[in-house]
């Protein structure tokens, strides 16, 4: 029963024409390892096997990829979390484009994240020392600062999957959020505008996958209903 | 910012107001005819012409007519733009569309006051 049968998905865009499903066998000893300690065996078996990975205790966000059909970070996933009758298959986050095996091209999901301008602005004269914030305001980013832009969410949002190029995503939204509830913060209203129209913000429908595979426990659908709020009081 | 053309409201949140407010008319009209269907089990024709004929009941109706014009736009809109990502075959969807709604709705007023 220890022995574990792992599906990866292979893709080298140099020697194969089209992708395909590798099988491997690993011999788990029966412990409960993570995900990525299991692709760490495999490699060991394989080293043509790509895929990304930094801190391997949930932080840098690096090794998001779907597991047994949900998305997650790989480095904090247990295996008793995801198999199911012995069997795991790891494949790629779903939506965006391979560039090898489990390694994914990210570049429209942080356009999409340098779309919301994730830095500070303010324009009123800076302070001698610090901007102050009451802990009540600090209050506000809670749940929202959090996010390591793993890209689970977004990749598990069909509205990302058919409009990448138009509609934020979850993790943008959030962090959109992130800065339109901070105090310190004044360019409320141009952020607002830049997500009025029916992609950008609208484009979600609410089915809450983001919340369901977040692997911080974070929650963008709350953060879009926030933002929807505030463009609600806002117009006339 | 994404600029759009073919949209009912112009703008994402005239839209997703447009589709909460419809939605919640429809589901009253919805649940009035049920309910008036309801107690009226042996309806015959002179009782429901009879409703139709009030001023009231008209402008009820077309108020729900109006509001699925609406709703089915922003929604088929949203279908089509999600998965027509050629632009001449999301013209012409939205063009059949259109031209489809504009019909039902002029029809559905000729057969309230046509009556």
């Amino acid at each position: 029963m220890s022995t574990l049968q792992i599906s990866i998905y292979r893709y080298n865009p140099e020697t194969d024409s089209v992708p395909y499903m590798q099988e491997f066998q690993l011999d788990t000893q029966g412990r409960d390892i993570m995900v990525l300690n299991a692709l760490e065996m495999i490699k060991q078996q394989d080293s043509s096997m790509a895929y990304r990975r930094s801190c391997r205790e949930g932080v840098c966000g690096s090794d998001g990829m779907n597991m047994n059909g949900k998305n997650g970070l790989a480095c904090v996933t247990p295996l008793s979390e995801v198999v199911k009758d012995n069997k795991l298959v790891l494949r790629p986050l779903p939506g965006l484009p391979v560039i090898r095996d489990l390694v994914v091209d990210m570049g429209v999901f942080y356009k999409q994240y340098e779309s919301i301008q994730p830095y500070l602005q303010n324009d009123t004269t800076e302070p001698t020392m610090e901007r102050l914030q009451s802990p009540e305001e600090r209050e506000k980013l809670d749940g929202l600062y959090e996010c390591i832009l793993c890209a689970c969410c977004s990749t598990a949002c069909p509205s990302f999957w058919w409009n990448p190029d138009k509609f934020v995503g979850p993790a943008g939204l959030l962090q959109a959020y992130r800065f339109l509830a901070d105090s310190r913060d004044t360019a409320t209203s141009e952020r607002l505008a830049r997500l009025e129209d029916p992609f950008s913000l609208f484009r979600c429908r609410g089915i809450m996958n983001c919340v369901a595979v977040c692997p911080k426990g974070l929650n963008p659908t709350r953060a879009i209903g926030k933002i929807r709020e505030m463009l609600l009081s806002n117009a006339t | 910012m994404v600029t759009n053309i073919t949209n009912l409201g112009r703008s994402g949140l005239s839209d997703w107001l447009i589709q909460r407010v419809s939605a919640i008319i429809l589901a009253v009209y919805a649940v009035f005819m049920v309910l008036y269907l309801l107690f009226h089990p042996g309806l015959d024709y002179a009782t429901w012409s009879g409703l139709f004929s009030q001023t009231w009941m008209r402008i009820f109706s077309l108020l729900a007519f109006i509001s699925i014009a609406a709703h089915a736009w922003v929604g088929l809109w949203t279908v089509s733009t999600d998965y027509l990502k050629q632009a001449g075959a999301r013209f012409a969807f939205q063009a059949v569309v259109m031209l489809a709604i504009f019909v039902f709705l002029v029809w559905g007023v000729q057969v309230l006051w046509g009556a």
